[in-house]
Formats: C-alpha cells, structure tokens, sequence
C-alpha cells in the first residue's frame, strides 16, 4: 500500500477531477458519477463504493474537491448514521440497495428510535412489530424524530418478543416513510423550529427483507448507530462551498441542501457559536470588562482543549495505540462548551438579550444561542447517561442498580403508552 | 494539529515512570519532606547520572541533551504523579536561564558542572508576585571592578536555603541581566521558609553588598522565554499529579462499602468522577500541546498561560473531590491524598495563578487577532 499516501491520492484525486468534474450534469448524473469512482466516500470499504482509506487520507479528498469547487457526496442530515449502520450491519443485497442513494441524495433518512414512554432507555422500546406471513407488521409512536419530515426511509428499533429481558427482545428494520401506515407531524421546538416529529406507526408494513441482522439483534444494531451519532456532536462536517460558483449543478445542490439542512439551520447555535464569542465581546465593550474577560478566557480554554482532546483521541487511534477515554468524552465537553458561552452571549448582550427576531443582535442569531443551548445535553444521549457511560466504561466504576432484570412484559415502565 | 507521543517518548516514560514508582512511595516523600534538604542526594544522583536529566530540554550546541520541551513535560507529569522529591524543578530553572543569557560555549560549561547531580543551581527571580514581568524587578546589581555587587531580595526561591549557586536576575540600571552567586558568597542570607507544600522548599534571599558574577543580559522577551519554559513544565507536573488524585479517588470509591454498597455505585460520585475526568483530560491536552508547541517556537506565552490555567483548575478539582470522596479518612494525616492536595494549592499559585494566566492568553489571543486583521487590511490595500 506504499502509493497511498497524502500526496499521491491528492494528485490522483485532483487528475481524476480534472477528467471528470462536469458542471453541466445533473446533480443525480454526476453524484452516480463519483460514486462508481469510489470518491464519493473514499472512507468506505473498497466493496461499497469506497476505497478503504483513513479519514485523514479522506480529509485530503475532500481538500481537493473543495478547491476544484466540485460538489461531493450528499452528506446532510442523518443520512450517515444509517450508512454506517448498514456498513456495520447490513447484507449485501442491503447495502447494495440503500448505500448508493444515501450517497447520491436520492434518498433521505431518519432515526425512529425514541418514543413517548423511552427516550434515555432505548431498550424500553414498546413500539411493536408483528411478523405476519412476508411482513412485519408496525404499531406504536417514536418521537423527537428529527427530519422525519423529509425521509424517505426510518431506522427503526421496535419490539419482537416481550417475554425476554428488554435488551434482547428488539429488532432492528428499514422502514419505507413514504406508506399509509405512517403519519408524521412536525413537532415545535422551545426556539420555534421544528425540526423533529412525532411518529404514529399504525399497521407499518416492513418486507421482511428489511430486517438488520437478526430477530432479537436490534439493541447491538441500535448501539453502532448511538456510537456514531454522539461522536459526530465533536465534528462538522464540511461540504463544498458553492457560495460564490453558478451553474444548474450548483442551484441544484444549494436547493437540496436548503432543504435537507432546514431542520439544522439552528445547530450551530445549539453549540453555542464560540466562533462569536470574542466577536462579540469586542463589539460591545464588554471586553473592558475583566469579568466578561475571564469569562471568554475560560470558554476559550474550555473549547480549544476540546478539540485538541478529540484531536488526541484521533491521533492515538491512527498511531494503533489503544483507546484512551479521549474519545469518549466529547458529547460532554460539547454540553459544558455550549452552556458556557450561552451564559458568555448573554453578558455580552447586556439587555439586548431581551430580545430576538431580525432586529436583535445578530439578526436573531444570539437570542437563537440562548434558547437552542438546552438541546446539545439532551439530543443523542443527554449528560447524565454520558456521565453513567464514561464512570462504567471508561473508569470501570459500578454498574447502576437495576429494576428492569427479567421478562420486558414484567417491568415497570410509564404508564400512559398504549400497553399490548 | 495532531499531538500524539512517539513509540521513543513513550518508552522515555516508561523508564522515569518506573524509576518514580521504585523511589519515590509516599512514605519516602513523607521522610523527604520532614528533612531539611526535602530529597534524597543519592536518588537525585542515580536520576542524573543514568537518565541525564541536566538540560533535557536543551540544544546539544548549548551541552543540552537535544530533546525539546515535550521530553521534559514527561518527565515532569511522571515525577508529579508519584511527587519525586528532587532539585529537578531547580535544575530545570536555571538551566533554563543560562541558556537564554549565556553564549554556547559558556552554556555547556554550567551545563556540565551540573550534569553529575552534585553541584546544584537554582534561579531567583521573584520578588514580590511570580509572574517574571522586568518591572517588577528590583534588586540592584553595581558594577565594582570587574565584578557587580547585589543589592536587594528574592523570594520563593525553590530549594534556594541548599543549593550551591544560585542564578540571580537583577537590574543593572540599564538591562536585566543573569548573575551567579555562589551560596557562601559574603553578604547572602539564605532562610528556608515555612511552606505549606512541604515537598517543595522555598527560601528567601536577602543579598548585601553580595559579589556576583555577571552571565549575560535578558531582554524582556528572553525573560518571557524562561517563564514560558517553567510553566510548561510545571503544567506538565500538575496534569501528572491531577491523574493520580483521580486513580485514587476511582480506587477508593469502588472498595469502600456504606448502605450495603460501594461508594463508587452511587450515580452521584459517578457522575462527579466523570465530570473530574473530563476536566483532567482536557488539562492533560493543554499540558501536551504547550509543551509541543514550546518545542516549535509557536504561540508560547499564549499555550503556556492555556496550559497552565487548564492545570491549575483541574490539579485543584482534583484534590478537592478526591478529598471529599475520601470522607472522614481524606481529611486525616495519615491518608496520603492531603500530599497531593497541598501540591495542587501550592502549584495553583506558583508562577501566578489561573486568573492571571487566563488574561495573559487572553491578550496574546487579542493581539494576533488584531494582527492578522491588519494583514489582511493591509493585504486588501496594496
Ligand atoms: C433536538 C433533538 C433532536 C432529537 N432527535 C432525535 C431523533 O432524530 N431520533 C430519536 O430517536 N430521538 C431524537 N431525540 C430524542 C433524544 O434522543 C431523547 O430526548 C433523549 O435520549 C432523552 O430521552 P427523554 O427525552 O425520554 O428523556 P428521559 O430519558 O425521560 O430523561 C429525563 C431526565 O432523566 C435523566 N435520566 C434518565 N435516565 C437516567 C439515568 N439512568 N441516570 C440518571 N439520569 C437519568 C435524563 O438525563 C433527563 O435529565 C432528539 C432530541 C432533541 C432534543
């Protein structure tokens, strides 16, 4: 593997996009273009459209795109949660007929795993799937579903079997969105988006194809999908910037994007927009203040050692030198970060911070920080479960005592959900 | 940038930490720390003469052993977990400092009087605060013949009350410069003083009429240099000590047994530990990065101050919550975490405390930012 090195994929990447980057196909035409190419996701296994390479040979790929102006791979929403759950778990025929669309844009998807009655404790799941000749039958509600308003497609957690202890009765499925068993309705968030949904799942049919690994197997399948999801809290990700490039491509690709990220165009303030915070202090006069000073200092030190933390926990992994707890503690470090600068806007805004909309600071943007904060500690795992994973796997402390040992049917759990 | 230690560094960490964990058990410390000399001359020997600790950190062009700032972090985190009790922090100060004052060649001789662990040096440059500023600066020094005269006092001098010379910075009346003062030299009054940390000693010196010889001149920017250097040492110590208050208080809390089960399963000292951790972690990162960043010339003050503040705050957090989750026992002198404790506070102001290393990454933060805006004005007009 001696000519895969930064240099040698950048020219070849930069050669392969001299040849074949076309303004003028469609956005589907060229995306299927890049994905036979294996650029697409030079991530992923040389089997799946990929090349097998280590994301910082990837970052080099998306470098060069970026700099040729090409547009990449789709990559918004919670599309790559499902791939890397059909990587890890899928089968061939599966993989083959998902993983190219998620790639292209063509498809969209979202993650039907909380419901009313279980959001920490996933493995609480009461929402029921039926095997009836061909097809599993799905009844139940999920909730907080973001962009579900959008997919074309659900990873799905429900329940097979009541009878055995809770982690080992669900099932994991594909689900079609676009079918009368399945209303959506968008759901208002406390900043006024509404960007996640509930979920009524009343007769769902699944093909039993659509099954992800085994009966029984859906917490381990469930499991692959948390682990990608909290580590993306730490990461952006990037994208070609089209701002400045014309031509039907690009309007394509801005379009899709307009619409795939609308339910995300607050989350950069849910992380607290550090990138404003000295800004922020200067403009106001604030940064006289040896208080608001202090203050900034520490977020400062706060976000940078974040990163550098993650960074550390990346480089050690490329180095093959065993997994320190670097990497698992980003989620939490995004929460202190996010909650820290919320209280840093808001002393920087002095009164301003009364109020929102067009015409306050920012367009809107701070009064956006301060009421979207709340969501990083609860989205995707909230701060206490991170805490209970870090204290048991990280530092090996005693596991929680436990109420829910035995057959689910038996155990206790909230009692307005639609029992069986 | 990506930090991660070489295989080389790890193996260096390796061989200190083995001989920190063989030398230095806490109930040699609690011996060390009783005595006067607050270590053991022999064990300081050994580390000298079969590691080469003396100028660590150093060009070989100046006698030095051609590593950077990162090998002397290690070191430092290694001897803070098990609190060695050595002239290490000393020697690193004033090595430090003939480095930034002498010329090469003058550089290798100190270097080479000190390498056995038998001729002992120190720096004083404090007087009133630890924060190195010149102003701040005010012990005279008065050409006589061709040697100078010291007038004045330092404080906080580390191991100051034993060593055998120490390295003075004074103020000529036109520069700072370095002078060295040999610890019999007429005119010195050397008193170790009362610490609360006693496995660091301090002195004060008060100098009359004291002859010195002069080293060199320090520019304001080559005194920054120095202080860059101790704090990214004592960064490194303090991340190294902070791991160890943790490994105690995880260990502790999953043996000791109350309501029928161990401490440790409470969700409240789980999530307390956790969130200490987390803090130790990002300190840790902190501490690393400085010191590479030291070793590449970058952003020094700016990474030290970071790093030194990150430290401050954890190693103390660290004592805090390892104390408390102790209980009764924690709050005792037999138990041993109260070493620790004390070497958090003391490190928690040494060379200036978080608050003011916060404001002094601050400014440096400030002015390259101002600095790159220019440029690109600047870029934007021609
Ligand atoms: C913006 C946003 C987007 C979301 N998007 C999705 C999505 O796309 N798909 C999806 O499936 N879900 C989504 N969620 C739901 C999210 O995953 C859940 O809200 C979260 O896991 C918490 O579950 P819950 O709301 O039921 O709270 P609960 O689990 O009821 O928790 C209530 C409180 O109890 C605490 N708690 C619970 N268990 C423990 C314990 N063992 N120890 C200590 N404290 C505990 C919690 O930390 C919390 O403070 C989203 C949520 C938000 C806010």
């Amino acid at each position: 593997m001696s000519d895969v090195n930064p240099d040698n994929v950048r020219s070849e990447v930069r050669q392969w996009l001299e040849t074949h980057w076309d303004p003028s196909l469609s956005l589907v035409a060229w995306r299927n273009l890049l994905v036979d190419s294996g650029w697409a996701a030079p991530h992923w296994p040389e089997d799946y459209f990929g090349k097998g390479f280590s994301s910082a040979l990837a970052s080099v790929v998306d470098e060069e795109f970026n700099r040729a102006g090409a547009i990449g791979a789709a990559h918004a929403g919670p599309r790559m949660l499902a791939a890397v759950t059909l990587l890890e778990h899928g089968n061939h025929t599966q993989k083959t007929n998902y993983l190219r669309r998620i790639l292209t844009g063509e498809d969209s998807w979202c993650q039907l795993f909380s419901e009313p009655g279980s959001g920490s404790d996933l493995a609480g799941s009461t929402t029921r799937a039926d095997l009836n000749g061909d097809q599993w039958v799905v009844n139940g509600q999920k909730v907080w579903t973001t962009s579900a308003h959008h997919a074309d497609y659900g990873l799905l957690v429900a329940r097979t079997d009541w009878d055995v202890p809770k982690h080992q009765g669900l099932s994991y499925f594909i689900i079609d969105m676009r079918q009368p068993g399945i209303e959506v309705r968008q759901l208002r968030q406390m900043n006024g988006h509404a960007s996640f949904n509930e979920v009524f799942l009343t007769d769902a049919l699944v093909p039993r194809e659509n099954l992800l690994s085994e009966v029984g197997n859906g917490w381990q399948v469930a499991v692959t999908t948390l682990a990608h999801e909290r580590q993306s809290f730490a990461r952006s990700r990037g994208g070609t910037d089209t701002t400045q490039l014309s031509g039907t491509i690009y309007d394509e690709y801005r379009e899709e994007l307009a619409v795939a990220n609308e339910p995300y165009v607050w989350y950069p303030q849910r992380a607290g927009r550090v990138d404003l915070a000295l800004q922020r202090a200067q403009e106001t006069g604030t940064i006289n203040d040896p208080v608001v000073r202090q203050d900034l200092a520490r977020l400062l030190i706060l976000s940078r050692t974040a990163q550098w933390t993650a960074a550390r926990g990346r480089a050690a992994q490329q180095a093959g030198k065993p997994q320190g707890p670097e990497g698992s503690l980003s989620k939490l470090a995004a929460s202190n970060i996010a909650r820290t600068a919320a209280r840093l806007h808001t002393d920087t805004t002095g009164p301003e911070a009364l109020l929102t909309g067009e015409n306050s600071p920012h367009k809107g943007i701070i009064a956006e920080i301060l009421v979207s904060v709340p969501a990083v500690s609860i989205a995707g795992g909230t701060d206490e479960i991170q805490k209970n994973i870090i204290a048991e796997r990280v530092l090996g402390m005693p596991k929680e005592p436990r109420f829910d040992k035995g057959p689910f049917r038996d155990v206790p759990r909230n009692v307005n959900v639609s029992e069986i | 940038m990506h930090f991660s230690f070489s295989d080389d560094q790890d193996q260096f960490r390796g061989v200190i930490a083995r001989f920190c964990r063989d030398k230095s058990p806490t109930s040699q410390v609690r011996t060390l720390m009783a005595s006067d000399l607050g270590f053991d001359p022999e064990i300081w020997q050994q580390l000298c003469q079969q590691v080469g600790l003396v100028g660590l950190h150093l060009p070989e062009a100046q006698g030095g052993s051609g590593f950077t700032a990162v090998e002397l972090g290690i070191v430092m985190e290694e001897m803070g977990r098990h609190l060695l009790c050595s002239p290490f922090l000393s020697t690193v100060m004033a090595s430090t400092a003939v480095a930034q004052a002498a010329g090469a060649d003058e550089c290798s001789t100190y270097l080479s009087r000190w390498a056995e662990g038998k001729e002992l040096a120190t720096l004083a440059v404090c007087e009133t605060d630890m924060h190195f500023e010149p102003h701040n600066i005010l012990l005279k020094a008065t050409p006589v013949d061709d040697e100078y005269r010291l007038n004045g006092h330092k404080r906080y001098v580390v191991d100051g009350h034993s060593v055998d010379v120490i390295l003075v910075v004074a103020d000529t009346g036109s520069q700072l410069a370095l002078f060295e003062v040999a610890h019999n030299a007429a005119g010195l009054t050397r008193t170790g003083v009362e610490t609360m940390d006693a496995t660091r000693k301090l002195a004060q010196l008060d100098f009359q009429d004291t002859p010195a010889v002069f080293i060199g001149a320090l520019s304001p920017a080559q005194l920054g240099e120095i202080y860059n250097t101790l704090l990214v040492a004592l960064a490194n110590e303090m991340i190294g000590g902070a791991q160890a208050l943790l490994d105690a208080a995880v260990e502790y809390t999953k043996l000791r047994v109350q309501f029928g089960r161990t401490v440790g399963s409470f969700q409240a000292i789980k999530h307390r530990l956790a969130d200490l951790l987390l803090e130790v972690e990002l300190a840790k990162t902190a501490a690393y990065q400085a010191a590479q960043a030291l070793a590449e010339q970058r952003n020094t003050s700016e990474m030290a101050s970071l790093a030194k503040a990150a430290a401050s705050e954890a190693y103390l957090q660290a004592g805090i919550q390892c104390i408390q989750l102790h209980g009764g026992i924690g709050f005792t002198w037999e138990n041993d975490t109260h070493l620790w404790f004390k070497r958090a506070k003391s490190s928690e102001v040494f060379f200036g405390g978080p608050a003011y290393h916060r404001e002094r990454m601050l400014q440096q933060i400030i002015e390259s930012a101002a600095r790159s805006e220019t440029s690109v004005a600047e870029e934007i007009n021609t």
